[in-house]
């Protein structure tokens, strides 16, 4: 074949395709784009530039075939991240409207390309791709990042919802076609019913995660945020276990009528299915749960268990004929708790990176198909059959919304109200689902196909343009804000702080619903699962599991610079401030507005928001590390400088005293002793951070008369050598600078960025900083050697 | 959930706290469940060590604040009426319980006033019934990022006590408090759906 380089540059490309399809003349129709015809076309490629003789040894050759299709996938993949990423540039359009909107219009744009440029043989999505590479990590993405215990807790109502709400939409839009099918004037009598309940089955997936995040930011109370959620997870499952199961009847009653013995064997399968795949997938998430607890020294493949397992679970269960997404959601739920706890933060990390890039390739792909397909000759457009889909769409969702909660209502403590009845009805924006069942009816049992799928493609382009577009707006009308901006400081400062206040009395009464069942499964869980499947040497606390993430060590010896620079301003300040007064323009008191709008804490949100197509860093971690940094300050403050505290005794006196205590379990009978540690890294192996940090506000503490900290080592420092912070791997140089002296060096590549200034300023006390941590640490020693168990959290030397 | 009645009668003067606090008698149960759950100890009183072991109160920036709340007069101690009487200023207002009120009787823990005193309570640690620039300041800089400098926070301090102080002295007192915040919805941002 002579020399041939692949050339892969982007648009050129296509000239260039145009050219050589010119020149090889192959002719396939492009209006029935089966997988057969990507095949052909290269034979006869072949075939065409082997009749030619080749004259020369060709110097610079051109073999698009070969790659094609990865090629122009990946092209549509890369495509869509360009339009992602200026979507996200311009920070308000995120707000306006789902990002669904944005993937279908570049599916549309690609479509155009292809049809315009007359494109032969495009990627085509068949059943077996679509059930087998693309659907699962949707799928998987969507049962992992689900929130377990809300979720657990509103299981009822959302199965009740989702479930019922999913047959009801199902077979009140097929029912209500057949009718319109019914007559003649549409000329639609050649669907039968069977045909209808199957379109009614698909055109009912909803996909309404994709608009949550348009009304994120809008305060959606919790309750309503789960059953959105959970409608999305269940409704897949339960439209693609629908549409199995009447395509089966399909098949089976081409020629005969339909028993009722068969509709009760219907009934009775799709019980089977979706129990059985959900067994399947806990048994799946079970068994990966365990092998993560041997993990230890090759943390590589943990994300390559966790992803096989719960990919074989799929597989496994679509072996059996059970419902695989059931299966893989079940699997994903049930190994994510424990998963999390054994696995390394990079892991972790990387587990969930990996699935959210894996499901935002497959939707992106997904939405390619659908633009490709939207724009061609491939439509069949009936007035009747549209409209009427459109119009039974909206009702039935109506009908189904407000019926099914006016009954559960009567049965839950907190009741919804309309308007989030309003805003649930108003959120079933179809996807990508209903639109791949579409597109993959079998043409034999369907005659009518291209109808169904043009009636597929209006409704969901109708839904997530106009529905995702005005819901924004919608929820905001309806939580009617109050709309006077023109707040004063003073009610912006009191407003934040009875938030805060509220949020914090909301946690001290503690989470309320079915109280007792997650109680009784807690117990069970702590008692037989948790041993069998999380590692040893853990600490169990769900604090701690909040803290392993931060770097504490850090954070702490950075604030210690920090405090003490803002007590050095604080003091000369203070004398001048008295005698300055109003005069104070508009402008000033506009800008400090701004500054505390913008900078005060935000109240801890109970709902997780979950954004479905990026990670979005974690603001309220930053936030909740500069609240811990300062509880640690003002009692490391106040122990150091003797202070008297309103409520106590002096804190500066006996009081203080470090001995040194093996790691108490979270629950221990008596808490006498606690130490207060801070190593400096006088070794030279930096790895890991012995955390030290006080779960308890140590100020109160003091109250007690003694110190009240624990030790909460971050990882065992067992595994050796392995970096067990997250994300803070800048922060490693300086912990191996660190790793010479005594002295605490402070010059951290911040955590908090805008602090620079403040260390710029307050360089001069770094010494002072370092003399004081010294000093910690000399009145350490003595602690060490009283260790017990835990030596190796001291580093002695 | 069984019974109530039985289970309520278990807790020690059960009558009381309902006429003081007016919890209805299922949420009294939980609460005092609640108060079990908190109690590690078995103790049959809460210490401060308790309520700091509740992890979110850790990430509040009036964490500990608000557990001094629950501690008044340097108490050690905190027992269930004490627990109760606390989260009750947090019960949503029955619109008509004001109405037929008698006005002879105290104004039920969770008026609007006794909200707002509880709020102000937060501000003034010293007890002294205003809220100086200088606890302003404190409470700022609890609820405001590391980002903003210690000048902004004092300016913005001295701003937020100016708007509100009407006589001049320089703090702000219970009724400046009040008066500031008589357009806000304190019913509603004081109160905790659950707590009926």
């Amino acid at each position: 074949m002579g020399f041939q380089t692949l050339v892969p540059f982007g648009p050129w490309n296509w000239l260039l395709f145009l050219v050589a399809l010119k020149c090889g003349g192959a002719s396939s129709d492009l209006n029935e784009p089966t997988n057969s015809s990507p095949q052909h076309e290269p034979d006869v490629r072949f075939a065409a530039a082997s009749s030619e003789p080749a004259e020369t040894v060709s110097v610079f050759a051109l073999d698009y075939d070969y790659v094609q299709i990865p090629y122009e996938v990946t092209l549509w993949i890369l495509l869509a991240s360009l339009a992602k990423i200026g979507f996200h540039l311009y920070h308000r359009l995120p707000g306006l409207m789902p990002e669904s909107c944005l993937l279908i219009l570049v599916g549309a744009l690609v479509g155009a390309i292809i049809f315009g440029t007359d494109h032969k043989s495009p990627p085509v999505m068949d059943s077996s791709i679509y059930f087998l590479y693309l659907l699962p990590p949707i799928v998987l993405e969507g049962g992992y990042f689900m929130p377990t215990r809300p979720f657990f807790e509103n299981i009822g109502s959302i199965l009740w919802w989702a479930g019922l709400g999913a047959l009801i939409n199902a077979f009140g839009i097929g029912l209500s076609l057949y009718l319109v099918c019914q007559v003649q004037a549409f000329g639609l009598s050649d669907v039968n019913l069977l045909q209808n309940l199957l379109f009614g089955s698909l055109i009912s997936a909803v996909d309404p995660v994709a608009v949550l995040a348009v009304f994120e930011e809008a305060r959606v109370n919790q309750q309503l945020y789960l059953m959105i959620f959970g409608e999305a997870l269940l409704n897949d499952g339960i439209s693609v276990v629908l549409y199995n199961i009447l395509i089966a009847f399909t098949k089976m009653h081409k020629f005969e009528d339909i028993e009722p013995v068969d509709i009760l064997a219907g009934c009775a399968r799709f019980i089977i299915v979706g129990c059985g795949g959900v067994f399947f997938g806990v048994i799946f998430g079970f068994i990966s749960a365990f092998i993560t607890r041997f993990t230890q020294n090759i943390s590589a493949i943990e994300p390559l268990i966790v992803f096989m397992f719960s990919y074989l679970s799929y597989l496994v269960a679509e072996t059996l004929y059970l419902s695989g997404i059931l299966a893989i959601t079940a699997c994903a739920v049930t190994m994510k708790k424990y998963v999390e706890e054994n696995v390394s933060q990079t892991s972790y990390t990387t587990i969930k990176y990996f699935m959210k890039m894996l499901s935002s390739v497959s939707e992106t792909l997904i939405f390619m198909f659908m633009g490709v397909s939207t724009v061609g000759k491939n439509h069949e457009w009936n007035w009747a059959f549209v409209c009427f889909t459109l119009a039974f769409c909206q009702i039935w969702r109506a009908i189904s919304v407000f019926a099914l909660f006016y009954i559960s209502n009567q049965f839950r403590t907190f009741p919804f109200s309309i308007k989030d009845q309003c805003i649930i009805f108003y959120s079933g924006v179809r996807g990508a689902g209903s639109f791949s069942l579409a597109f993959l009816l079998p043409l034999s049992l369907f005659p009518r196909k291209k109808m169904f799928v043009t009636a597929t493609l209006v409704v969901i382009y109708f839904t997530v343009f106009i529905q995702g577009i005005t819901i924004g707006p919608l929820v905001r009308y309806l939580d009617v804000r109050k709309t006077n901006k023109r707040e004063s400081i003073n009610e912006e400062l009191h407003t934040r702080l009875m938030d805060h206040l509220k949020a914090g009395i909301e946690d001290v009464c503690g989470q309320w619903s079915h109280y007792q069942v997650r109680d009784k499964f807690k117990k069970f869980d702590h008692k037989y699962l948790r041993k069998i499947l999380i590692r040893e040497n853990l600490p169990k606390s769900s604090i701690v599991s909040l803290y392993k993430k931060l770097e504490m060590k850090q954070a702490i010896e950075m604030a210690e610079t920090g405090l003490l620079s803002s007590t050095a301003f604080s003091m000369p300040h203070q004398a001048q401030r008295i005698q300055e007064t109003k005069r104070l323009s508009p402008e000033d008191v506009e800008s400090m507005r701004d500054i505390l709008t913008h900078n005060m804490y935000q109240v801890r949100q109970r709902t997780l928001s979950y954004n479905k197509y990026n990670l979005k860093p974690q603001t309220s971690e930053k936030q909740a590390k500069e609240i811990l940094i300062r509880h640690q300050n003002t009692f490391r403050e106040s122990a150091r400088k003797g202070h008297s505290l309103p409520w106590g005794k002096p804190a500066g006196t006996k009081n203080v005293r470090y001995l040194s205590c093996p790691y108490s379990p979270p629950q221990p009978a008596g808490r006498d002793v606690r130490v207060a540690e801070f190593t400096d890294h006088d070794g030279s192996d930096a790895e890991v951070p012995s955390i030290m940090f006080n779960t308890h506000s140590p100020t109160g503490s003091l109250q007690e008369g003694r110190q009240t900290q624990e030790i909460i080592p971050m990882k065992n420092l067992h595994r050796g050598g392995k970096p067990a912070h997250l994300g803070y791997q800048r922060n490693r140089t300086q912990e191996e600078q660190l790793g010479g002296g005594r002295r605490v060096v402070l010059r951290p590549k911040p955590l908090f960025h805008a602090v620079d200034e403040d260390f710029e300023s307050g360089e001069e006390s770094e010494e002072e900083a370092s003399a004081i941590g010294s000093r910690w640490s000399a009145e350490h020693r003595p602690g060490r050697d009283l260790q017990g168990s835990h030596s190796p959290l001291l580093q002695s030397k | 959930m069984g019974s109530r009645s039985s289970h309520a009668a278990r807790i020690p003067d059960v009558d009381s706290i309902q006429r003081e606090t007016g919890f209805s008698q299922a949420s009294l149960l939980r609460l005092y469940h609640r108060f079990r759950a908190l109690d590690r100890n078995k103790k049959g009183y809460l210490s401060r060590v308790d309520l700091q072991e509740i992890g979110a109160l850790a990430v509040n920036p009036l964490g500990d604040r608000i557990i001094d709340s629950f501690f008044p007069d340097g108490s050690l101690q905190l027992d269930f009426p004490g627990f109760v009487r606390v989260l009750a200023h947090f019960r949503p207002v029955d619109v008509e319980d004001h109405g037929n009120r008698d006005p002879q009787e105290p104004e039920p823990l969770n008026s609007r006033m006794n909200k707002l005193r509880f709020a102000f309570q937060l501000y003034d640690l010293d007890r002294d019934g205003k809220i100086s620039r200088h606890e302003m300041l404190q409470v700022l800089r609890l609820m405001v990022g590391v980002q903003v400098t210690e000048e902004q926070l004092e300016s913005i301090a001295d701003r937020t006590v100016q708007e509100a102080d009407e006589d001049g002295d320089g703090a702000v007192s219970f009724l400046e408090f009040t008066k500031s915040l008589e357009k806000m919805n304190i019913e509603q941002k004081m109160s905790i759906r659950i707590l009926k």
